[in-house]
């Protein structure tokens, strides 16, 4: 009983150092961090000053590309945990870890939540410059927090698959690129054009990937759309990713004990 | 039974086809310094991680302060602390914050991770970079802290998987006296090294390995006995050995040497005396093991 509880205790303090640990990794990594902020912004700018006039000539082209430009920066933040996770694992201190009576992994964890928390600021940065330059959503505090959610599930869900690929891959740059495969994804969805603008083939696949369901759910949150034809979907495809992906890296985590 | 820290049976391992570990035999007792001694592709690491759990071995056990690293895995890391080949450290983080993170997930309290990284920073002459990240630390500076960190919370056994390699004379003898401070407190300490004078200075028992077995076991001493005898040395006048002869080194003998040399060597050639090395032992005892 008291054994147990103090195995608790233990689990989340070995967590909370951990998540410290990845925190203080991202606010060091400043060529990162910038980027993790500069992004948002050109992209924001790009679509909306460059693409959107040959996109939508009516100049609402930015309520429409908002929650991709999101999607799209959250999928790129998330890929640094691949490097992270990849990094960490080719080091000694991984060894160290292993071999202390705490549970190891929570050292994923650790890489996933200060990913999480770097991405909301991404968003939000997002968001601040998507007002900035024309974005009138038109949602209730309650779809707000709805979309964020959303955007939180999604951002959660990509980075234990990014983690999973940083266990997997073995050194950082081969997390690099297989991770960078995945972030062709949001441009192979509603999130920039409607898919009916796609030839039929190309069809077939932006409506059967996680992508799509998830714009769409944010777009119908944030612009006032029907939300119940994508959510069910959205959240589906977040969970089954999220489940499958941790998992794996659970899995890899084992497998990978002493071979560096 | 009890003054064992470490009993190692017919430990084998496997890595594809090939036999890393073929069927490892040792003791260490509590409270020495232990030194496996061997060149590298020996299997000195596949033998350090698979005692610090960190991998399994095919066959054979192993009791670690009398736990199976089996079936007791969690209660033996409780045991031990590792200290890998490669600084095992974090680059990001300072050395205080090296420490204190070590110090909380070993379940001391914020305060007491504080207190206890302060003194190790001192004990270690660590002081003075405390608050820099360790990825501006010289070589010898992250070999201390990586060993500071393995000592945050007091453990029985300590693995140490060739501590010193890649330092400088100066830091190795720094990181030495650490090592036999340690063990005057009663650590038990199993170090591998691919040098044979570390070992010598270091080590209460040597074992040496080669090509996954244990092919001599024994303290320096009894090592340096197996040849026995002292060396009679001659070199040239480029300072080059050319002939090396085993005495007892009492005056008959080596008079007797001169005597069958001294007319069959180059002019120039000077003569000198010395006790036998663990290179020696280690030369005799790997050539013994390949000849055979």
């Amino acid at each position: 009983m008291l054994e147990n509880q103090m195995q608790k205790t233990s689990a989340l303090i070995t967590t909370m150092v951990f998540i410290r640990r990845s925190v203080l990794h991202s606010l060091r990594n400043v060529d990162a961090l910038i980027m993790a902020i500069a992004l948002p912004i050109m992209l924001m700018l790009l679509f909306t000053y460059v693409f959107g006039g040959a996109i939508d000539s009516s100049g609402h082209y930015v309520n429409y590309v908002v929650p991709g430009i999101i999607l799209l920066c959250a999928g790129f933040g998330s890929s640094s945990t691949a490097v992270d996770v990849a990094t960490d694992m080719m080091n000694g201190i991984i060894d160290r870890f292993r071999t202390m009576p705490i549970q190891s992994i929570n050292v994923i964890t650790g890489h996933v939540v200060a990913s999480l928390a770097r991405n909301l600021l991404a968003t939000g940065v997002v968001i601040i410059i998507g007002l900035l330059v024309g974005f009138h959503p038109n949602a209730s505090i309650l779809s707000w927090c709805a979309a964020v959610g959303m955007i939180g599930l999604f951002i959660l869900a990509f980075t234990w698959l990014f983690a999973a690929i940083g266990l997997v891959a073995g050194n950082p740059a081969a997390a690099s690129s297989y991770g960078f495969v995945l972030l062709f994804l949001p441009y192979l969805s509603s999130a920039f054009v409607p898919i009916n603008t796609m030839p039929k083939w190309l069809q077939g696949i932006a409506e059967n990937q996680p992508i799509t369901p998830v714009i769409e759910t944010i777009r119908a949150l944030l612009m006032g759309g029907e939300v119940t034809n994508h959510i069910g979907l959205a959240v589906g495809w977040c969970l089954l990713i999220l489940v499958v992906s941790i998992y794996w890296s659970t899995l890899t985590f084992k497998r990978k004990a002493g071979r560096r | 039974m009890n003054e064992l820290a470490i009993q190692v049976n017919g430990l084998q391992k496997k890595f594809g086809n090939q036999m890393v570990l073929e069927g490892i035999n040792f003791t260490v007792q509590k409270g020495e310094i232990f030194a496996l001694l061997g060149p590298n592709g020996a299997g000195k690491t596949t033998l350090i991680n698979i005692l610090s759990t960190l991998a399994e071995p095919d066959a054979g056990d192993a009791l670690i302060n009398g736990l199976d690293i089996k079936s007791n895995k969690e209660k033996v890391k409780s045991s031990i602390s590792l200290t890998g080949q490669f600084a095992a450290v974090d680059e990001m983080l300072t050395g205080t914050e090296n420490l204190q993170m070590m110090g909380r997930l070993s379940g001391l309290s914020a305060l007491e991770a504080r207190s206890r990284g302060k003194k190790l920073l001192q004990q270690f002459d660590l002081t003075a970079v405390a608050q820099k990240r360790v990825k501006t630390y010289s070589g010898g500076m992250r070999r201390r802290l990586d060993l500071a960190v393995s000592l945050v919370v007091p453990r029985p056994i300590i693995f140490l998987d060739e501590p010193t390699t890649g330092l400088d004379s100066r830091s190795r003898r720094e990181l030495w006296d650490i090592i036999l401070q340690l063990a005057r407190e009663g650590v038990t300490i199993f170090l591998t090294t691919q040098y044979l004078e570390e070992a010598d200075q270091l080590a209460d028992t040597i074992a040496v390995i080669s090509k996954g077995r244990i092919v001599a076991t024994g303290t320096p001493e009894e090592m340096k006995s197996r040849i026995g005898k002292e060396m009679v040395e001659l070199r040239n006048d480029k300072d080059e050995i050319i002939h090396e002869i085993p005495t007892s080194g009492r005056i008959e003998d080596i008079r007797q040497i001169i005597e069958d040399i001294a007319s069959g060597v180059p002019e120039g050639t000077r003569m000198s005396i010395r006790r036998p090395s663990l290179d020696d032992v280690f030369l005799s005892l790997t050539s013994e093991k390949e000849g055979s």
